[in-house]
């Protein structure tokens, strides 16, 4: 019965936490929507970065690239043919392509299945490699799919990108899916599969002599990630409405693997609070790219001020929490009863006197 | 029954000669030695036998199978089992956990399964755990089953060591200097852990040792290596008699632990 207790406080939660949403997607303003909706997305990416680098102990810098399929796939499936007709006007859309209109759980779901068969393609031979080679290779291979968004112009509309995409995703489906996504992930991640990553994490050779076959769990856990971060790329295009290939550049690998270093490596709730920190810092420096006056000391914007500032907490916090906030501990309630019960035990002792 | 017949088995690195016509059979339930002075190629051959490394001549055969050049998972899913010279444990993970990896090799249930929580799944992982608590009783590491393995003091990590081998089941069970920087307390210890579970979990072992009084004191049977060569081979007494083991190997180590 005890052990029950954690399972239904985070069940409770989870239902609190989607009527909150119930209200937030009536009430808020679309501007603090979007940001919880962009929250859930920069989740997913980490939780599924974090499956790669923090549990199996990969560094892959691909991200951008799997983000990239899942958007593309996702938003050309949703995209009506009459706006499709009408941006592609260097050269037309190809022809099945240009017909057809999904509706948007197929469409996500498509997305997430190629950003899998991309995870296999690119996995094979980059998991071959260890560590900084492997980051590398990755990374390279993210380009490409990014140079090849640019020149596909009759499927991708190259550089033009895509525009017009139906705003499907709202704050249900991103949550949803992000939740879907830390309850594989964490499911897997304590499960035997997930002791065999992290086996591979601790030490190659002595997993590979006490059975585990090391390739094909590396690839296990780099297709299932794969396949989620194509998934949050599709709700990210339809959340943005706007795509175009230099938007999946190597920075966006660069900053789902800034909100895992930041949150905790080996750590989902360290993920999570990273991603809700990231996001909504990004937004509230917002007012430092505007002009300051301080007196008679007048400063004028500078777009990309606040990244200044973004770095100098990024360092601060790197240099007071060396493994990130959360360290590769993950949240209990058994630890948050464990810091409440002195504080109660205090009040108590206090009205006693 | 012969379970481990390693037939002329060479390794070259490069101009390096590690191991040269290295030849040995054992037959099952046996325990035998293997020591040499510092890099005369023992853990080569251990190497080459797991699969870590591929041999450059010579075949290896488990069970009657061939298993040269096979992968390393596969050749201790077959059942040969070892562990390393300097301790290679899973150290971020509990005791428990470092032994329930062990048990990983023989999960049917796919990883949709594991994450989606089937019940198939959870009663596999339910044995795994009662294996590995069971596992951990016998051999003594009960009380530590969930303090973090990199933590354990070195005796014990030793031993863990040894667990996780089992864990996978071998018949063959390959230890490498399992008495490295143990004291003569500990290592009495040892050789009585040693000889029970073979007992008990019926497995041969083969032992490359560099402490004298322990493979002297356990090992049957003894092979001697120098520079890759096999020098010699016989029973305890014949090794110790052996003009070439004393020019070659316990001349030298008796005036380096004077």
């Amino acid at each position: 019965m005890r052990k029950q207790i954690p399972r239904i406080l985070t069940i409770i939660s989870i239902l609190v936490f989607f009527l909150f949403l119930w209200w937030a997607e009536a009430n808020l303003d679309p501007y603090l929507r979007r940001i919880l909706n962009l929250i859930a997305i920069n989740i997913i990416w980490a939780v599924t970065f974090n499956l790669i680098f923090g549990y199996t102990g990969q560094f892959s810098l691909g991200h951008a690239g799997f983000i990239a399929i899942g958007a593309y796939v996702t938003a050309l499936l949703t995209l009506s043919p009459a706006q499709k007709e009408q941006s592609y006007f260097l050269s037309p859309c190809i022809w099945p392509l240009s017909n057809i209109q999904w509706p948007f759980l197929p469409s996500l779901i498509l997305g997430a299945l190629l950003a899998g068969v991309f995870g296999i393609l690119i996995g094979i031979p980059s998991l071959q490699l260890h560590g900084d080679y492997m980051a590398l290779v990755t990374l390279g291979f993210a380009e490409v799919i990014r140079v090849i968004n640019m020149n596909l112009q009759s499927i991708t509309n190259g550089s033009l990108g895509l525009k017009g995409i139906p705003e499907y995703t709202n704050l249900f489906w991103s949550w949803g899916c992000a939740i879907f996504t830390i309850f594989i992930v964490w499911m897997l991640g304590n499960s035997s599969y997930g002791r065999a990553f992290k086996a591979i994490r601790e030490d190659e050779i002595a997993a590979e002599t006490t059975g585990i076959s090391v390739f094909r769990h590396k690839l296990m856990a780099f297709v299932i990630a794969a396949m989620f971060t194509g998934l949050g790329g599709g709700l990210f295009a339809n959340l943005i409405s706007t795509i175009d290939p230099n938007l999946f550049s190597f920075l966006l690998s660069y900053q789902v693997l800034t909100v895992v270093v930041l949150g905790g490596v080996g750590s989902i709730t360290g993920n999570i609070l990273a991603s809700t920190i990231y996001v909504s810092l990004f937004e509230l420096l917002r007012p430092i790219d505007q002009p300051m006056t301080f007196g008679s000391l007048t400063i004028p914007g500078r777009p990309g001020m606040r990244m200044v500032l973004f770095s100098i907490i990024f360092l601060v916090v790197i240099l007071f929490y060396r493994r990130g906030l959360m360290g590769s501990n993950e949240f209990s309630w058994q630890w948050l009863f464990s810091k409440l019960r002195p504080i109660f035990k205090r009040r108590r002792m206090e009205q006693g006197e | 029954m012969t379970i481990l017949k390693v037939d002329k088995l060479s390794k070259h690195f490069g101009g390096l000669i590690a191991v040269a016509n290295f030849n040995v059979e054992m037959e099952e339930g046996e325990l035998v030695g293997l020591i040499g002075p510092n890099g005369s190629g023992k853990t080569t051959i251990f190497n080459v036998i797991t699969g870590l490394y591929k041999p450059t001549e010579g075949r290896i055969y488990f069970d009657g199978k061939d298993i040269t050049g096979m992968r390393p998972d596969k050749i201790t899913a077959l059942g040969i089992a070892r562990t390393f010279q300097n301790i290679r444990l899973f150290s971020e993970l509990s005791v428990l956990d470092n032994v329930k990896v062990g048990h990983h090799l023989r999960l049917r249930s796919s990883p949709f399964a594991a994450a989606f929580g089937l019940p198939g799944y959870k009663r596999e992982e339910e044995e795994i755990d009662r294996e590995s608590v069971r596992l951990l009783e016998r051999v003594g590491l009960a009380d530590v089953a969930q303090e973090e393995a990199g933590g354990l003091p070195y005796g014990l990590q030793r031993k863990l060591e040894i667990a996780r081998a089992l864990a996978t089941r071998p018949k063959l069970l390959l230890l490498d200097e399992p008495a490295a920087g143990m004291n003569p307390e500990e290592i009495r210890e040892l050789m009585d852990f040693i000889l029970r579970i073979m007992e008990e979990f019926n497995l041969t072992v083969f032992l490359v040792e560099h402490h004298m009084r322990l493979i002297m004191g356990i090992c049957p049977r003894i092979l001697v290596l120098d520079h890759g060569v096999t020098i010699a081979h016989g029973t305890p007494d014949e090794i110790q008699n052996d003009p070439r083991v004393i020019e070659a190997y316990l001349g030298v180590e008796e005036d380096e632990d004077a």
